[in-house]
């Protein structure tokens, strides 16, 4: 029996996780495991919860993308009350929600996936942060992503109360309209991003597609698997993070499946281990045949990859435009390689920008209704949405008063957990040699999972170089105590 | 002089508290000069050996969030008390349980039991559950102990100070630090934040009657909200008065009703208790009968005022009856749950 | 060792040369033993019930008292504590007694319109209804909470009521409540200058 390596804890993602690396004598690795150590039991302890405090209780799943739970429970709600919402609402919802699908995206990656490639995978330990992708793409453009997150995060704020757990979501609408002003520094916050995405892109471009180191590490069979993809798409089969069908295209990229949120049952189903916390999905019709790939395996994939993947297209143009570039450079669809998730993310990012303006400069943003009443008596309700790691399905039951009997969550990570887990076996099988591990090494076998994982972020490390500084500090009334100024 | 060293962990944590510290964005900047975070797993590649190779005490100050839930976050909180001169109870759920402390109202087979076997999702003929030790392929692979009980941060080790909410209110995420580095804290087991009740900052506060008296209790799915006038005049649970205020108020901002994240002020022991007089106090019915009716329209006392401080409660769990009988899956010896 | 139950600190709390009785069987929820001799049941008598009676002193309290004079007999199980008005009560009294250790809680206050203070009584009885249904969503059962009007006059009624709570607690067995472990909190921070910042 050869040694074991524990990475523990991994690093630069939201939630626990340790990567087991066993190895044989000759010291090449037998076994990689990815284990998720965390659990807290929401499906079981929102039984007795009044459905209409869902969406606030479980965006605690996530306060990195608690909009996305608080969406999928307010759909949830729709459906449980069979109320539908005023169009004001509805768009309002649509656009909140393309704000935060930039900051979270933004988020990872410049300061989650982004120091592996802009760094470099095998940097120093302490440089591989956002300090050291700075360092590299220099102090102005660090300011521009913080601001450009600050500014949206606020528009969140302004509309949804918080912007980590908020709490406008309502069976039947939201809790508050907006206002000619609100509207105004919606539009702006909008522009903004469109910008800030297309510039993202060239950035990526020119740090990763340009180096010939990344991109055959990106097209490398170590960070390659084929399997389904998922995500979910608009009447016309394009990406949309809010609404519309499922659909599932098979490792060859051909429809397999295109179905109602409300149908999810006939098609995903969850496998348990002994070994990890987290659930792993499959799709019941192909069934459950181990961590293998290939269209005789149930495993598939959510996220920007596997959206693009399942999509026929992007809904607004600049996006397309970088859609049918990504699959140009990369062969066709659909495209296997995990760490072309980093790319699709920064073209859904675009995406998310684009509808984000549509439905900003839309004049029903601002109508005063936005709520419509429920009436009908709640029994069952689910609700779908694409959260930043892929589809997210709540699933309520409830009694005559609205009150929780049973619950079932898909948390978009967990569509992925056996991919993730293959990725990890077989990232550190072709990094990992003749019992040679160090730190940069270990790293590697961590980018398999990071490219499917945006989550936290990091903005606070100081900034290098010679930038000029002004740092205001606020006491708990907002007024200014201070004003720092360097340079 | 070299730099104090800062750390930030998260136990059954949502990653919202990371997040709010994020959202410091500008703000943090003058700290981030004057400090080196040398462990923050969210964002930096440190890991638990580097902290474990630290001296006792090398880190001036950790900030510790999430409720405690499993034997390694009961492993992680003791090794960073060992490493810290401060510990720092960040966020609702190490100050009080959070959210996750919901999960108080059952317990580990329960939890198991639904989410690995009775879920209608969930394929699992063999009836699987996740082990704390398992032989695979000849290699064994470990899961930390799922405790049957939720605990705060305080109820595990000692504890500096709190700054509460969910997340904290990042004005007072940047005072506290401010105050660390500065050296000008309060007295140990501070909160730090405004000790006054919500309705103070409020404001909508002008709105709010002198003699309160609730005659029909809603539900927010129930009513249209008026977003000028005080949400309880209008009926809806808002439990303002007995929360700790100092988060702007941003959940009436959002015409949505205050659910207590922030905690009592530092004049009560139990916030569910407190919370539930409050309703108590302003019902406008005096028989029986007519109370009984009014409260039927309150369909979940318990989650209801004890949604982020069930486990720092007086009573701190549901009641179990025979729990030592049952036995179960993954229980330890004695372990406590 | 385990954190001791509510049960058990109580027990703790009491004359400890109860500690040494011989052990009889196991308490059905938490598994410590239940000693011989605890409470009032006296030597070689099984467990008794401990119950908190919090009395207002216009009413209730009185009438204990007209009870004592009069040299009625009830079950002594319970310990009286003399408030103003049964609208003092903070449910968190409540909650603290049982975790000290209470099996059961009485609350007695004067009938409704007869309010010393005009409506201290009907705050109570709200609080009362509220928390009867906090504790039986936490798992107590509702005749371990008790709320009563006895008038000043009515000793009688006050050792109705006492026999008959400490008949349905009997029943019930004691009441056993988990107590987290609470780390000693005794390290000085004397204004907590860190080593290594300066002031």
């Amino acid at each position: 029996m050869g040694r074991t390596i524990t990475i523990d804890p991994i690093t630069r993602l939201e939630g626990h996780g340790k990567i087991d690396v066993f190895l044989n004598d000759q010291g090449n690795v037998d076994h990689a495991y990815f284990q998720v150590p965390e659990l807290r039991g929401f499906e079981k302890f929102v039984e007795g919860r009044p459905a209409e405090d869902m969406p606030q209780i479980t965006s605690r799943i996530c306060g990195v993308c608690p909009t996305a739970h608080h969406m999928a429970a307010t759909k949830a709600l729709d459906d449980l009350y069979k109320v539908e919402p005023p169009e004001a609402a509805k768009k309002i919802r649509e656009m909140i929600y393309s704000a935060f699908m930039v900051e979270d995206h933004a988020l990872h990656f410049y300061f989650l996936g982004g120091p592996d490639f802009v760094v470099g995978p095998t940097a120093e330990k302490a440089k591989r942060n956002i300090l050291g992708v700075l360092g590299v793409v220099g102090a102005e453009i660090g300011l521009k992503v913080i601001g450009l997150r600050k500014q949206l995060r606020d528009l969140i704020s302004l509309a949804g109360g918080k912007v980590i757990h908020p709490v406008f979501g309502l069976p039947g609408g939201i809790s508050k309209a907006l206002s000619k002003e609100d509207q105004a520094k919606f539009v702006a916050g909008a522009n903004a991003a469109v910008e800030f995405g297309q510039f993202s892109l060239e950035l990526f471009d020119k740090v990763v597609l340009k180096n010939p180191k990344y991109v055959e590490w990106i097209i490398s069979p170590a960070y390659t698997h084929q399997t389904y993809y998922m995500g979910l798409v608009d009447a016309q089969n394009k990406v949309n993070f809010y609404d519309g069908s499922l659909r599932v295209v098979d490792p060859a990229g051909k429809e397999f499946s295109k179905f109602k949120a409300q149908d999810y049952l006939q098609h995903v189903a969850e496998h348990v281990e002994p070994w990890s916390y987290v659930k792993f999905c499959f799709l019941k019709s192909v069934g459950w045949k181990g961590f293998a790939e290939g269209a005789d395996s149930g495993i598939y994939a959510v996220a920007p990859l596997a959206r693009l993947n399942a999509s026929q297209g992007m809904a607004t143009p600049k996006a397309q435009g970088a859609y049918e570039q990504f699959f140009k450079t990369l062969g066709g669809k659909p495209v296997h390689h995990t760490l072309a998730n980093h790319w699709a993310r920064l073209i859904e990012l675009l995406y998310a920008a684009e509808r984000m303006q549509e439905l900003a400069s839309d004049p029903q943003i601002i109508d005063p209704n936005v709520r419509m009443l429920p009436t009908a008596t709640p029994k069952e309700g689910i609700g779908v949405v694409e959260a930043p790691r892929g589809t997210l399905f709540h699933h309520y039951e409830t009694d005559e008063r609205g009150v929780v009997t049973r619950a079932n969550l898909i948390v978009a990570t967990q569509n992925n957990a056996a991919r993730i887990a293959m990725s990890v076996d077989k990232a550190a099988k072709g990094v990992i040699h003749n019992g040679h591990v160090d730190d940069g090494i270990l790293n590697m076998v961590e980018m398999a999972f990071r490219a499917y994982d945006p989550c936290h972020g990091c903005a606070s490390h100081a900034l290098p170089g010679q930038m000029p500084l002004i740092v205001r500090v606020y006491d708990q009334h907002h007024e200014m105590v201070k004003e720092i100024r360097r340079n | 002089m070299s730099k104090p060293k800062v750390g930030f962990y998260w136990c059954a944590s949502c990653g919202g508290c990371e997040e709010a510290v994020v959202d410091l964005a500008e703000d943090i900047l003058k700290v981030v000069e004057a400090v080196d975070i040398v462990f923050w797993p969210v964002a930096l590649d440190f890991k638990r050996a580097d902290v474990e190779a630290m001296k006792d005490g090398e880190l001036a100050v950790c900030f510790v969030n999430g409720a405690i839930r499993t034997s390694e976050q009961e492993e992680m909180a003791n090794l960073l008390r060992r490493k810290s001169q401060l510990l720092v109870a960040f966020g609702s759920c190490s100050h009080l349980g959070g959210i996750p402390g919901l999960a108080n109202l059952f317990d580990r087979e329960a939890i198991f039991d639904r989410v690995y076997r009775t879920a209608p999702s969930v394929d699992n003929p063999a009836g699987t559950l996740p082990q704390e030790s398992v032989a695979v392929n000849g290699s064994r692979l470990t899961l930390p102990a799922f405790r049957d009980t939720v605990r705060t941060l305080d109820q595990t080790v000692e504890v500096d100070y709190y700054l509460p909410g969910c997340p904290p209110p990042v004005p007072l995420i940047a005072g506290a630090v401010t105050a660390i580095l500065e050296g000008k804290l309060p007295a140990k087991g501070t909160v730090l934040a405004p000790d006054r009740a919500l309705c103070h900052e409020c404001p909508r506060q002008a709105s709010k009657p002198d003699k309160l008296l609730i005659k029909d209790l809603k539900r927010p799915h129930q009513v249209l909200i008026d977003p000028e006038k005080c949400l309880l005049a209008q009926g809806l649970l808002c439990l303002g008065p007995a929360t700790r205020g100092g988060c702007g108020a941003a959940c009436i901002g959002g015409n949505m009703p205050c659910t207590g994240c922030m905690g009592p002020t530092s004049h009560v022991k139990d916030y569910g208790a407190k919370a539930l007089s409050l309703i108590a106090s302003i019902l406008d019915a005096d028989e029986e009968g007519e109370i009984e009716a009014h409260l039927d329209a309150l369909v979940d006392p318990v989650g209801t005022f004890y949604r982020y401080s069930l486990p720092a409660s007086l009573l701190h769990r549901r009641v179990r009856t025979g729990a030592s009988a049952e036995g179960g899956a993954n229980h330890g010896s004695h372990d406590h749950d | 060792m385990d954190p001791p139950c509510s049960w058990m600190v109580s027990l703790l709390k009491t004359d400890s040369k109860e500690l040494g009785q011989a052990v009889a069987s196991p308490h059905p929820a938490c598994g410590h033993p239940l000693p011989r001799g605890r409470g009032a049941g006296g030597e070689g008598k099984d467990w008794r019930p401990r119950i908190v009676a919090f009395f207002c002193t216009w009413c209730t309290y009185t009438a204990a008292d007209l009870a004592g004079m009069s040299r009625m007999t009830y079950a002594p199980n319970a310990r009286i504590v003399r408030f103003m008005c049964s609208g003092r009560v903070d449910p968190q009294f409540v909650l603290a007694a049982f975790t000290q250790g209470a099996d059961g809680v009485l609350i007695g206050g004067c009938h409704p319109g007869d309010c010393h203070y005009q409506s201290g009584n009907h705050k109570a009885l709200r609080r009362f209804a509220l928390l009867q249904r906090v504790l039986q969503g936490l798992g107590i059962e509702p005749e371990r909470l008790r709320l009563e009007w006895i008038s000043a006059s009515e000793g009688d009624r006050v050792q109705r009521v006492m026999d008959d709570m400490a008949d349905k607690i009997q029943e019930l067995g004691p009441l056993c409540l988990e107590r987290p472990p609470h780390p000693k909190q005794d390290r000085d921070l004397k204004g907590a200058v860190l080593k290594g910042v300066a002031p």
